[in-house]
């Protein structure tokens, strides 16, 4: 392992650390409930990179990952009284199949036709459990926690800390991905799908691949988010607003390295806690939509393409 | 968040529009007369459908915008006539050829900043204009949720509320009416790309840009008159859509499923394709509403969206080979 990779597993465990001892110190449980909410996010936006960032397809469908993530612990809850741990696992495999499935979609879609159909899959799938008696329905569903397990006071802290187990996980991959050839393959096919072919990469396979891996780690990032609201209902589990922040928060970070989507997590999720409490959810959906935009047209690539490029500046000037 | 019923919801007004005879709530019984009646409804509905996804089959079709905020676009032109008819009762159809030519301007000044910022750069257009159009698509639905609210508005006139009643059959007049008005201007707008001058123009940039601009014309210019003519379409479009059934703001993400399943299943640009097209989704549609009830609607569009890309990404009647 080289130095930056023992630096990464260093500020990875200090990072775990530090959550732990968050659950063990702060009595108030509003932190535990802002925070999870962006740890969430940055799993999602890791997620989505790892497909639209290194390989430059546009995923509209986190939310249908998330959705199916929320019901396979819904389902696996009531049918089997699975615990949590069984929950993130099965959804984690639920979403790699789906993820499979996404990728063999991007066979012969590009561009904006594997969007829209992203965004087709997400409807389809919402529609499906709506209709789907033994979940809730439209109505949606109660959910009863179960106790608590050691170390933790609170179930939210626990669902606290495991989702820092999985923001440790998501970005330990995407770091991975993007070092190897996994990472360099998809780069290729960003650039120039057709060359990348010609000169031997395995396009379809790394396509494919990018798929699942995100998908599971998207489903797993949901799992939780049922025991999280004690409440599950198809509307808001497949929400589209999902799918944008996701865009938002990986866009407005940067997506060629893997720290864009997190900064782009962290900034985008705590001002929207701020904005949630402070004004109203309107303004925070109406900020996040003009940050993109923004974003989008002025520095399209994101706080981590304009750190970089204030670096060049100044050791450009120093020399 | 703001809650999302936004996709749920129209299939289930749709379903109250369609109002079924006394005690025959809910998933129905097959029939031949109610396959008649659905594939009457179908019909009139898919002419409506393709008033709403015209612009889109130029924006899209013809110009390769990746328009995503097409149906936002079409959900704010409904609230600007639901705003002149609720204040000064201006008849909704007339309020929306009022608006026409705003739209016309606004849709010139859309793609000028879309072109400047991303087709003049070039490189890695693709993602990122589709998180332009995805993020405007948002900034309008919240800010109509902020001047508006929540709520399903609709509009009033003479014509809306009553039905014809042929035989057994129950045809609601509102929806003649934008049958009538929906095939009138996809005719119109037929026949301006085909006949006059900048209407062919707008053919040869979708065709070949390069030798347009070989020709000495410049393809931007003709782009964005384009653009403007396929976002002014949607002011009689819209005031349609408030004349089918109530809007709220989020409901122009249905309406991604059904105006892309119209243009990708016409093939992309033509123009009785999308009726074509538009006819075949809204008869399913009506159908599948008769037989299974209300809550499958939603599906629909986005699975014979999701079937077309998959089977023929060129569409039926493609442009493309």
């Amino acid at each position: 392992m080289n130095r930056n990779g023992i630096l990464f597993w260093i500020g990875a465990i200090l990072f775990l650390v530090a959550a732990l001892m968050m659950t063990q110190v702060i009595g108030n449980q509003y932190p535990f409930f802002a925070c999870y909410v962006i740890l969430q996010f940055i799993v999602l936006a890791v997620a989505w990179s790892i497909l639209g960032g290194y390989a430059g397809y546009v995923n509209f469908g986190t939310s249908a990952f998330f959705g199916v993530g929320v019901y396979t612990a819904v389902f696996l809850f009531k049918a089997f009284g699975a615990p949590l741990a069984v929950q993130i696992a099965a959804a984690a495999a639920v979403g790699a199949f789906l993820g499979f499935a996404l990728g063999l979609l991007t066979l012969r879609m590009q561009g904006i036709f594997f969007s829209i159909a992203t965004i087709a899959l997400t409807i389809i799938i919402e529609t499906s459990v709506t209709n789907w008696r033994f979940v809730g329905g439209a109505a949606g569903i109660q959910m009863q926690r179960p106790p608590v397990m050691a170390p933790f006071n609170s179930y939210v802290q626990m669902l606290f800390f495991v989702q820092a187990l999985l923001v440790v996980l998501a970005v330990a991959i995407a770091r991975y991905i993007q070092g190897s050839w996994i990472g360099r393959g998809l780069q290729a096919l960003k650039d120039d799908e057709l060359a990348a072919e010609c000169t031997g990469v395995p396009t379809l396979r790394l396509k494919v691949l990018a798929c699942v891996i995100s998908g599971a780690l998207m489903c797993a990032a949901g799992a939780p988010a049922a025991m999280y609201l004690q409440y599950a209902d198809p509307s808001s589990a497949f929400n589209l607003n999902y799918s944008v922040s996701v865009l938002a928060m990986s866009l407005i970070g940067g997506t060629s390295h893997w720290a864009g989507p997190v900064v782009g997590a962290i900034v985008l999720g705590m001002t929207q806690q701020l904005l949630t409490v402070t004004i109203s959810s309107e303004v925070n959906v109406l900020v996040l939509g003009v940050m993109l935009v923004l974003f989008v047209v002025v520095a399209p690539e994101g706080i981590i393409g304009l750190i970089r490029r204030a670096g060049r500046n100044r050791r450009g000037r120093e020399a | 968040m703001i809650p999302g019923n936004g996709i749920g919801s129209p299939g289930v007004r749709k379903s109250g529009k369609r109002r079924p005879r006394a005690g025959q709530g809910g998933p129905q019984v097959f029939s031949f007369e109610l396959l008649l009646d659905a594939v009457v409804i179908g019909v009139l509905l898919g002419c409506f459908y393709a008033a709403v996804s015209l612009g889109l089959s130029v924006s899209f079709g013809l110009l390769d915008v990746p328009h995503v905020a097409h149906p936002a676009f079409l959900v704010l032109a409904s609230y600007a006539v639901f705003f002149l008819n609720d204040r000064f009762g201006i008849d909704p159809l007339l309020a929306g050829l009022l608006i026409t030519p705003l739209l016309f301007v606004f849709g010139l000044a859309a793609y000028r900043l879309y072109y400047e910022t991303f087709e003049k750069r070039g490189s890695d257009a693709g993602v990122r204009g589709i998180a332009f159009f995805f993020g405007i698509a948002f900034i309008i639905e919240v800010l109509i949720i902020l001047q508006f609210g929540v709520d399903q508005r609709s509009v009033t006139a003479s014509y809306i509320g009553k039905a014809w009643r042929i035989g057994d059959m129950r045809i609601p007049f509102r929806l003649v009416v934008a049958f009538v008005v929906a095939f009138a201007l996809t005719i119109l707008l037929a026949l301006y790309l085909s006949r006059t001058f900048m209407g062919r123009a707008i053919r040869a940039v979708a065709q070949d840009q390069e030798a347009l601009r070989l020709m000495g014309a410049n393809p931007v210019r003709i782009k964005q008159w384009a653009f403007g003519i396929a976002t002014a379409v949607l002011g009689i479009a819209g005031a349609l859509l408030i004349i089918v059934a109530p809007v709220d703001p989020t409901l122009d993400r249905a309406y991604i499923g059904r105006t892309f399943c119209v243009v990708v299943m016409a093939g992309l640009g033509s123009m009785t394709g999308t009726l074509i097209a538009a006819i075949i989704l809204g008869v399913a549609e009506s159908i599948v509403l008769t037989l299974f009830g209300a809550s499958w609607a939603p599906a629909i569009s986005f699975a014979m969206l999701l079937g077309v890309l998959a089977v023929r990404p060129q569409g039926l009647f493609g442009r493309r080979s």
